[in-house]
């Protein structure tokens, strides 16, 4: 089995794996990142989206072999010394979840999203949206979310 | 997924030489397709050969007769190009519609190219544009470069080093995105070029086509009124429950329209 | 009101550990010693299971134990259940063939249970599935519900696929009437089968102690207790003390989650043969097979009118695909949910309904949000729109002048319910307010400028939510009671522990209960905490389905505070030294009346667990549990309108208003509320627009197995939403609610259909009203359209 290394939320880590492993088990099985959902295996659902060198990627279509070497960021990092991130706390602030179980993808997009575009349009936000999908909310509140988040991220 | 060996080349000669070696060895480029089809358990290469380290293979160079964008190229970065979006805004605009965020993130223009899925859009701006793909044996013309559905001229062990897109007069991109899967139902990709006309259309058909009628029309009269009442042939086109072959036709029609009102 | 009393839009509770990534979903448990399986599904729609060779499976890497349908035979393990009688006409018990665990002499859809493999990690064991060798003997599929009746026959002791062919009302009086009548608008629609796609696929980890004979099941149930009964007493005869079902956090459920599972039921019998855990987990193409699916109807039904429009009797015949097997509850929702909700809002004098539920080679059908109701507002509210078409009357005003008036409360409808409160034409008022209702015309004409067709469309709903009450719904065949129970525990330092026997798997009842027993108890917010999903925790519950959490396991909760008070009561009036009645509570504080002697209830619990100083008679401790059985359903109803471009060249329709009026009676959490509202609407557009499980009518392949075609709704599909309440109370719970979880997805699909055939100047259109349906009438009415 081969060894792959990546930092994961600022730590270097290590761990054998099969190649056909996913990052998104790498992370879940092998770190016990267990914010990382898997939704769907048509690469559609977005529940598994983390960060990949600054950049949101779907952690169930990369091999963890392909990320050796990466810098990983996973919904378990976002948060800084017990602070929510400001998008963590939008989402919060206008109840932008329900059931949960997107939410970390959700979250992980949007940072990315605003990353991208400091302050988007609701149709913006929309379109960034096409790669994740929630089943509770209708996504009226988590496009409210975005839209405060993307305001106190540029506080 | 089928377990498999992986290889990291560092160059296109040491990728040659890894896809050569393996029974079913296959390039992975972004991995948007060749993943979530062995996640499926639907393809069981022996070997994936990832041509992320391949420093040669990527990147973007701009001229005044065109865009030279290396294989390994990702979606995003096509899409947020200044240097694309000065040369060939249609090419930007595209890749910025393609998939999600996520898949622009990791996707790249070669990958897309060589799986040629029927309703994938870059296809579109090779045809539509006449462009010339380069591998590490050749390099092969766009109208010669897509033979089928999931086709193409590439042989055994070829790998796609870059894709040069000459610089037309105006074009543009439309598409109708399928409701469910949102690749392309029909998409029209339209360039007014030195050398006349060009409209290709992918998502309707087993594999992307130009649409001489159209062309014909447009060199004339460069107009969306010029083409609104020719109508392709439903016969061969794609059907499913989100379209059948008849509307894919009519979109081809209504698509191209608006293509060429776009085009700038 | 408290900052975090009833009626406050307090931020929830959960959203902290959802939010870091802390949830706990059951694929996030892993079990010391634990296994995977992975089940060997059917290819075929239907087909004689021939022989099942696992032997070249067994050699394979990993491979702990592999079980088949001779296996699950020989251990006498009972067959899934259908927990609810409904008779047929003729007085007969519906037909309840079979459902085997794991088939063994045929298998009836494409995702039916051949056999599991049980392998060291979940990669070995799809591995070894694979090599699974089943012969089968391909028989014809029946698939089609209008046509079931006729085709292929799934079970031998089901003739002509008819489960049962039931009745409500008087078909000759209701024929009687629509052959005099004035006017008869009729109709014919599907009701479009739907995938539920909760995105937490479905997930189980059984686990036996081979010392003390205990089982656990960790579940994604909405209804942890109900799946212990259902597994304890009819499919593995163990007894309850021995089982324990845990549903910790649960990722959306819709109802697909209500049901007990032949998954589960492997992984915990499984557990015990292979003395360790089995864990599984549905990967996506499997809950595309195997979840339980929704709706899936065929409808005709005739409207009766005066020369008013007054309405005068509705008849309704349905065909209701039940799928190959009966689900937990499938037979209530086309009849007791369904056919009762025929009334609508409206004071129709009769009604008759004869529903036919047929099995096809399908996947099981059950509840799905809403259950019943959308099929029938969908009825109701399509025929209704046709009505006032054809009568050249306002649709409004025709809908208006059918309405059960203020003052008819409680109004007993024909078809068995009574409604306890309501003002249908409030709603309708703050609805064409809130929608600009009269600026329609204008922004039509100004729409049609730019070449898009403009339609507006209103719909009415009601539901029945709380299923009540026991005794009644026993009456109509349940096997269940459908009370709740709640236990409130103060600790001695005062905090409180709510342990609920509802399951929030989205729906914020850590953060709603909270708010009830910190309204009730004047217990701070913060120092609540409500247990959920653990049956040994919670003393019992009947879960969470059919918008019944606050309307009756909330007023379980009342009821249990109101035992704490008067406890509390002996406890103060002791250390006051005053008369028990004497004593008044409010606020968290106990008062001897009229005077400022006080104890809080934090001191009152702490005397109940350190009884130094206590009275007599009284025992220690302060922990409450209440049983809460309803004396009615709720009623919410309201008004959602909808408006709709249509771009008649690609036939791509956009919502560009949505308007929703809802009366939940009293809210305890606004926002909470209105996200409920948001979800359902959004499942309700995706029905009428986007979603519809498509098999393939000869081969029974399911066509839309993934997301590349099972079209979900994303966030560019979907507008802003408009959101407004009124609130008319219930009268018989004690906190005056009704419950909104599923009214959305069932106001919604009539409001877009009538809005998008109101813009294309047709009568009818079937869901979902993708752009290529759209744009065919587009076109044929184009000629018209352009002569104008």
């Amino acid at each position: 089995m081969p060894t792959v290394s990546m930092t994961v939320n600022g730590k270097s880590v290590s761990a054998d794996v099969e190649n056909r492993t996913l990052l998104v088990h790498f992370l879940r099985e092998k770190l016990a990142l267990t914010g990382t959902h898997v939704g769907c295996d048509t690469s559609q659902c977005g529940a598994c989206v983390v960060h990949i060198d600054g950049k949101s990627a779907k952690s169930c279509t990369i091999l963890a072999v392909q990320a050796e070497g990466a810098q990983v960021t996973t919904i378990e990092g976002l948060a800084k010394n017990g602070e929510l991130h400001p998008m963590q706390a939008a989402f919060k602030e206008n109840h932008g979840l329900q059931c949960g179980f997107c939410t970390p993808g959700m979250v992980m997009s949007a940072v990315d999203l605003v990353k991208n575009n400091a302050n988007p349009s609701e149709q913006e936000i929309r379109d960034w949206l096409e790669g994740n999908i929630c089943r509770c909310t209708g996504y009226h509140n988590i496009v409210k979310a975005i839209a405060a988040g993307a305001k106190a991220m540029g506080r | 997924m089928y377990n498999f060996n992986y290889h990291r080349p560092g160059s296109v000669a040491d990728a040659s030489k890894a896809l050569a070696g393996g029974a079913e060895a296959r390039p992975l480029a972004g991995g948007m397709t060749i993943l979530p089809t062995m996640k499926q358990r639907l393809s069981q290469p022996s070997d994936l050969v990832d041509l992320s380290q391949i420093a040669e293979l990527r990147g973007i160079k701009a001229s005044g007769s065109g865009l030279v964008i290396g294989a390994m190229t990702r979606h995003a970065d096509v899409a947020h190009s200044v240097e694309v979006k000065a040369t060939i805004a249609a090419v930007a605009s595209l890749a910025e519609g393609i998939g999600d965020p996520q898949v622009r993130n990791r996707g790249t223009i070669g990958g897309s190219l060589a799986n040629n899925d029927p309703a994938a859009d870059y296809p579109g701006a090779v045809l539509g544009l006449g462009a010339t793909i380069h591998t590490n044996k050749r390099k092969i013309a766009g109208d010669d470069f897509f033979k089928g559905m999931f086709e193409t001229a590439l042989e055994p062990g070829e790998i796609i080093t870059a894709v040069e897109f000459p610089k037309p007069e105006k074009a543009a991109y439309v598409k109708f995105p399928h409701p469910a899967s949102r690749f392309s139902l029909t998409g029209v990709f339209v360039a007014k070029t030195a050398n006349g006309v060009r409209v290709a259309a992918t998502g309707a058909g087993p594999c992307v086509f130009r649409v001489k009628a159209m062309e014909d029309a447009l060199a004339k009269n460069f107009s969306a009124d010029a083409i609104a009442n020719i109508k392709v042939p439903a016969t061969g086109l794609n059907s499913d429950i989100h379209g059948s072959a008849e509307y894919r036709a009519h979109l081809v029609t209504v698509m191209a329209k608006r293509a060429v009102a776009a085009c700038r | 009101m408290s900052e975090k009393g009833i009626g406050s839009s307090v931020r929830r509770s959960e959203d902290q550990r959802f939010l870091t990534g802390k949830g706990h979903y059951v694929d996030d448990m892993n079990r010391p010693g634990q296994a995977h399986a992975a089940f060997v599904r059917s290819p075929h729609a239907h087909a004689r299971v021939k022989m099942v060779d696992t032997s070249a499976a067994r050699k394979a890497p990993g491979v702990i134990a592999i079980f088949t349908g001779s296996d699950v035979a020989a251990d006498k393990l009972g067959g899934l259940i259908c927990g609810w009688t409904v008779k047929d006409k003729n007085g007969d018990p519906h037909k309840a063939p079979a459902h085997p665990i794991l088939a063994y002499d045929k298998v009836r859809y494409v995702g039916d249970h051949v056999a599991v493999v049980i392998a060291e990690t979940q990669a070995q064991a799809r591995d070894a599935a694979e090599k699974v060798d089943v012969d089968y003997e391909v028989l014809p599929a029946n698939i089609d519900t209008a046509k079931a009746m006729k085709g292929a026959v799934v079970h031998d002791d089901a003739p002509g696929n008819l489960c049962y062919d039931w009745e409500l009302g008087d078909r000759a009086a209701v024929d009687g009437i629509i052959k005099s009548a004035h006017h008869v608008t009729r109709i014919d629609l599907v009701n479009n089968r739907l995938i539920p796609n909760a995105i937490e696929p479905r997930a189980a980890i059984g686990e036996y102690d081979s010392g003390s004979g205990h089982y656990t099941c960790y579940s994604t149930s909405q209804n942890p207790h109900v799946l212990r009964l259902i597994l304890c007493a009819f499919i593995m005869g163990v007894p309850e003390h021995k089982m324990r079902v845990i549903s910790p956090d649960v990722g959306g459920g819709f109802g697909s989650k209500i049901f007990c599972y032949a998954e589960e039921v492997v992984c915990t019998w499984a557990a015990k043969k292979i003395d360790r855990p089995v864990k599984w987990t549905a990967d996506r193409s499997e809950s595309f097979l195997s979840d339980a699916h929704g709706r899936d109807h065929v409808t005709h039904a005739e409207l009766a009118m005066d020369k008013e429009g007054k309405f005068l009797a509705l008849k309704v015949e349905t065909i209701a695909n039940m799928g190959a097997y009966l689900s937990t509850f499938a037979t209530c929702v086309p009849t007791y949910l369904y056919a009762t909700l025929l009334a609508g809002q409206y004071t129709t004098p009769i009604i008759f309904a004869n529903v036919k539920a047929v099995f096809t080679n399908t996947a099981p059908v059950d509840a799905y949000r809403g259950a019943g109701r959308p099929e029938a507002t969908y009825v109701i509210e399509r025929i209704v729109e046709c009505a006032a078409r054809e009568m050249k009357m306002d649709p409004v005003e025709l809908r208006r002048r059918n309405f059960i008036k203020p003052d008819q409360f409680p109004y007993q409808t024909p078809v068995a319910l009574q409604y306890d409160s309501g003002n249908y034409g409030q709603a309708l008022d703050a609805a064409l307010k809130m929608s600009d209702y009269s600026g329609f015309k204008s922004r039509q004409a100004e729409a049609a400028k730019r070449g898009k067709l403009r339609g507006i469309g209103v719909s009415a709903y009601i539901e029945a939510c709380g299923i009540a009450p026991s005794a009644v719904v026993g009456s109509l065949g349940a096997g269940v009671g459908l009370w709740e129970s709640a236990q409130i525990r103060l600790n001695p330092t005062g905090s409180c522990q709510i342990l609920t026997g509802s399951h929030s798997h989205g729906q914020s009842h850590e953060t709603t209960f909270a708010q009830v027993v910190h309204e009730h108890l004047g217990i701070p917010y913060d120092s609540i905490e409500v247990v959920h999903g653990d049956t040994a925790l919670v003393p019992f519950g009947m879960g969470t389905y059919g918008s019944r959490s606050i309307a009756v396991g909330g007023s379980a909760i009342v009821r249990a505070a109101d035992k704490i008070i008067e406890k509390g009561k002996k406890i103060a009036a002791h250390l006051l030294e005053a008369s028990v009645d004497d004593i008044t509570f409010k606020g968290g504080e106990y008062r001897v009346a009229g005077t400022d002697k006080v104890k809080t209830i934090g001191e009152i619990a702490f005397a109940a667990y350190v009884p130094h100083n206590y009275p007599a008679g009284v025992e220690p401790g302060l922990d409450e549990t209440a049983f809460y059985d309803p004396a009615n359903f709720t009623y919410p109803a309201g008004i959602h309108i909808c408006e709709v471009e249509i771009d008649p060249d690609t036939g791509r329709t956009v919502i560009v208003n949505w308007t929703a009026i809802d009366d939940f009676g009293k809210v305890i959490n606004p926002l909470i509320v209105e996200g409920q509202v948001h979800g359902g609407v959004a499942q309700g557009i995706g029905q009428a627009l986007l979603e519809g499980c498509v098999y393939d009518n000869d081969s029974g392949q399911l066509v839309t197995g993934s997301y590349m075609d099972y079209c979900m709704p994303r966030a560019d599909d979907l507008p802003s939403l408009k959101v407004g309440m009124t609130e008319t109370p219930c009268p018989h719970n004690p906190l005056g609610v009704k419950g909104c979880g599923e009214a959305g997805a069932i106001a919604a699909p009539p409001a877009i259909i009538n809005a998008i055939t109101d813009a294309l100047g047709v009568m009818h259109l079937d869901m979902p009203a993708t752009p290529e349906k759209v744009w065919r009438i587009a076109q044929q009415n184009r000629p018209a359209a352009a002569a104008e």
